[in-house]
Formats: C-alpha cells, sequence, structure tokens
C-alpha cells in the first residue's frame, strides 16, 4: 500500500468569525502535501463530528482565537460518543496554561501557541496520521 | 478501533453504518487490498441510486446548486449522498477541499452524506476512485446521488460515465470561454444550466446555448435548457423537473445502472489500453510507430497491433 497523504479538517467551532488565521494554515498544509476539509467559521460541535466521520479525516485542528477553545473538551466528548476516539484533535490559538492543561486532560493531543511554526504542526499532524492509521490498518 | 474487513465492513454498511461507509471509502480510495475485496462482494447490492453529475467551470456555482437541490430532494424524503471532487496540486499533491462549504445548508441532515475526495493527478475532473465511492453510497441506499466535478471548464467528460443524468453548469457572461465550453459540452449535457440568472447577459447565454442546440441532431433525449439562481432558489424546481423527466425518457435504456456498468467497463479498458500502451517499450512497437510514420501503415491497423502488444505484455508478466 503506498502511504496516502494525510486528510486533516481545519476548522473553527464557537463565535470567534475570524477565519485569516486557519486559512493560512489550510494553504500551509496543502502545500505540504495534505488534503485539507476546509469550513467557514461557526461551526457547530454536531456538525464538526459529522463532517469528520464522513470525510474520515486523521486530524482535525481547531483554530481558536478568542476563549472557544474552551468548548473543546465537550467536541472531544461527542467524538468519542460518535466512535470517533481514534481521531486526533490539534488546538491552535491563545490558550492560557491553565486552559492547556483542561484541554490535554480532555483528549487534546497537543496545543500550539501562537508563534507555533507551520512546519512544526506540519509535522505533528504527519506524526499523528502515522499513528492513527497504524492502529487502523 | 479496527477497521472492519471483509463481509463485517459489508453487512455494516449494508445495515446503515455511516462510520463503516466512511472507512470503506478510505480504503476504496486508497486502493487498498480490503477495498478491493469489498467492491467486489458490493456489485450485487448496486443499482438502487440515480446519480446526477454536476459539472461546469470554476465558479459556476456547481456547489450551492447542489446544496440547492439537497434541500429539494430532503423535502421529497430522499436519501442523498454527495461526492464533490477537488484539484490535487500537481506541485505538492496536497488539496483544499473546499465545495461543502456552500454546501453546508443540509449537511448536518441524517439523510445526507457528503464525501470531499481530491482528484489526485487523475484528468477528467474526477478522481480515479470516484465511480466507487458512488458505488458505495449507493450499496449504503442512497437514492440520489451527486457527483461534482472539478471545475475545469472543459475535459470533464469522464462525468459523462458515470452519471445517469449530466448538468453541465453554464454561467452569463464567460464570453470567450463559453465558445470552448460549448464544443464539449454539446457532446455530454442531458440539461444545460444557466445559473447567475440574476446577473446581466444570462438570457443572451440562454439564447446562444438554445441557437447551438438546435444545430445538432439528437436520438432519444434533446438537452434542455434552464435558468437558475443556486443562491435564491429560483429555478431549482424547474431543474429538478427536467432531472425528473430525463430520468423518466432514459429509465428503459442505456442510462439504468445495467447501461452504468457498461459505460464504466468500456471506460477503465479504454484507460487501461491508453495506459499500457504508453508505456510499452519493446522493438516491435518501435517499429510499428516507424511504420506509421513512414506513411506504411494507417493508424487503424496500427492501433490494433499495438492493443495486440498491449495483451502479450501483460500476459508475460
Ligand atoms: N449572483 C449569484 N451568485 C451565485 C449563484 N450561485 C452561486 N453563486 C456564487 O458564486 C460563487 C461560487 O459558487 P460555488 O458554488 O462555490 O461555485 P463552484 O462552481 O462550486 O466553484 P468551484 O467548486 O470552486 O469550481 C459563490 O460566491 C456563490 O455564492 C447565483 O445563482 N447567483
Ligand atoms: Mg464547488
Amino acid at each position: 500500500m503506498t502511504t496516502q497523504p494525510p486528510k486533516v479538517l481545519v476548522t473553527k467551532i464557537g463565535l470567534d468569525g475570524h477565519d485569516r488565521g486557519s486559512r493560512v494554515v489550510a494553504s500551509f498544509l496543502r502545500d505540504a502535501g495534505m488534503e485539507v476539509v476546509y469550513t467557514p467559521p461557526w461551526q457547530d460541535i454536531a456538525a464538526v463530528v459529522k463532517l469528520a466521520l464522513e470525510e474520515d479525516v486523521d486530524v482535525i485542528g481547531i483554530s481558536s482565537l478568542a476563549t472557544d477553545h474552551l468548548i473543546v473538551p465537550k467536541l472531544m466528548r461527542s467524538l468519542y460518543a460518535a466512535g470517533l476516539q481514534d481521531i486526533a484533535v490539534i488546538v491552535g490559538g491563545i490558550v492560557p496554561d491553565a486552559d492547556e492543561a483542561l484541554l490535554l486532560e480532555a483528549g487534546v493531543a497537543k496545543v500550539f501557541h501562537p508563534g507555533s511554526a507551520l512546519e512544526e504542526i506540519a509535522a505533528e499532524i504527519v506524526r499523528l496520521t502515522r499513528a492513527r492509521r497504524e492502529l487502523n490498518v | 478501533m479496527k477497521a472492519e474487513s471483509g463481509a463485517n465492513a459489508l453487512a455494516a454498511i449494508l445495515g446503515g453504518s455511516r462510520r463503516a461507509l466512511a472507512r470503506a471509502m478510505s480504503a476504496v480510495e486508497n486502493e487498498t487490498a480490503a477495498g478491493k475485496a469489498l467492491l467486489r462482494e458490493l456489485q450485487p447490492h448496486l443499482g438502487r441510486a440515480r446519480v446526477l453529475g454536476i459539472t461546469g467551470p470554476p465558479g459556476a456555482g456547481k456547489s450551492t446548486l447542489v446544496n440547492a437541490l439537497i434541500g429539494a430532494w430532503l423535502a421529497r424524503g430522499a436519501r442523498i449522498g454527495v461526492v464533490a471532487v477537488d484539484p490535487s496540486s500537481p506541485f505538492s499533491g496536497g488539496a483544499i477541499l473546499g465545495d461543502r462549504i456552500r454546501m453546508g445548508e443540509h449537511q448536518a441532515h441524517e439523510r445526507v452524506f457528503i464525501r470531499s475526495l481530491a482528484s489526485r493527478g487523475h484528468g477528467g475532473g474526477l478522481s480515479r476512485t470516484t465511480a466507487r465511492v458512488i458505488d458505495l453510497l449507493d450499496a449504503a441506499g442512497c437514492d440520489r446521488i451527486i457527483v461534482e466535478t472539478v471545475g475545469a471548464g472543459q475535459s470533464e467528460v469522464e462525468v459523462a460515465e458515470i452519471a445517469d443524468t449530466r448538468v453541465v453548469l453554464c454561467p452569463p457572461g464567460l464570453g470567450d470561454e463559453v465558445q470552448a465550453l460549448k464544443a464539449g459540452i454539446l457532446e455530454i449535457a442531458d440539461i444545460l444550466v444557466v445559473n447567475k440568472a440574476d446577473l446581466p447577459l444570462a438570457e443572451r447565454t440562454e439564447r446562444e446555448l438554445l441557437g447551438m442546440l438546435s444545430l445538432r441532431h439528437y436520438d432519444d433525449w434533446t438537452p434542455r435548457v434552464v435558468r437558475t439562481v443556486a443562491t435564491s432558489g429560483a429555478g431549482v424546481a424547474e431543474l429538478i423537473e427536467l432531472i425528473e423527466r430525463h430520468a423518466a425518457a432514459c429509465a428503459s435504456q442505456r442510462r439504468s445502472h445495467g447501461g452504468r456498468v457498461r459505460r464504466l467497463i468500456a471506460a477503465s479498458a479504454a484507460d487501461w489500453v491508453k495506459r499500457r500502451v504508453e508505456s510499452l517499450a519493446s522493438a516491435e512497437f518501435e517499429q510499428l510507430c516507424a511504420l506509421v510514420q513512414r506513411g506504411e501503415l494507417d493508424y487503424a491497423s496500427a492501433d490494433l497491433r499495438a492493443v495486440e502488444l498491449a495483451l502479450r505484455a501483460e500476459k508475460k508478466t
């Protein structure tokens, strides 16, 4: 079997409507050879779960500018309830340390803070994708 | 979680598991051994869905129109599958799969299943495995399947093989592009849609299309033209009416599931022959090319011999 590119969902949940950041990330990941499902902002949790399931993505990237990351634990619970615990979730944005601990505890694979290199994010996605596919074979 | 394999996967898909369906699509798209085995088992369960192909230039409003069609068919109680193909970058191999952005209105509905595919270097506006992903949606019980091609402007003829009804979008004001577009699309379109009919020049585009159609002769179905505004839903009811009429007109013959299987076998056989002949490296093939170049052999005879060479090369390996 040839290695297929990672399939990533880049999305925003919650109220914050700025999607410039997630657009930049999406284009970068495309240029890094990934298949990126892109959505407009303001997705609700049920929509994200259904989309991730139908598209069978390897990784979900949530971009959060304001306090949207606080909804992520709820997303994690919904993903688990739908049997999607093999899909890795990463969060990018301004996330205080205390909140980061909360997210990691909820099952988030990694939090990227402002200033993180895009290469670093891409490398993490590749790693998470490989891990998922080894699990799923 | 283990991916379900073989008979398990089939039973889960037939039983309505969306997760199993989505996982199977990945296996099929990645052409894994399990995916291929599943496709064989799937064959007896196909033939229920009607497949609508939507093609047209970039930004013509294909995804927006798909959104409107989903809404209308949902209201009639249908289960709907959508396959949306976006281009892979020839440089990185990556892709932005953005069609869902415009299909958002009904994507949370439980009777809708949308899957985005990257073309992965395959021409013709689709990916290599698009037809097989459609089969999966068919087996999973979709009544209607909509395929949106890459917005390429022309040469999306491949959708002609895959779809039972072919809709081509032809927005107003394309200028010269419309000429290029028309050349190919009149061959494949069952219905021509002048979308963005709220923009100037829509009537003129419609008249031009009707004019071109009137110059041609069609046997069993003469392509129709309809104006729509996908963003408002205007004209969508008329479009659906035409789609149903086309389905009824073609129910008995080529455009049924049996017809689809025929077309798909023909298309993939053609693809197979093309790839094998192109990669022929034998001295005999070089001789054949030389004969044609010197004018000592016509193409029709050379074609047949090339196919023979390809078959012989295949048997040896
Ligand atoms: N004025 C007007 N705009 C429309 C209409 N239909 C779609 N649009 C707009 O046209 C733009 C492109 O629409 P899409 O549905 O993404 O077009 P597409 O053909 O799917 O585009 P690609 O998949 O990128 O080739 C969007 O901004 C739509 O809102 C219409 O009937 N009238
Ligand atoms: Mg589109």
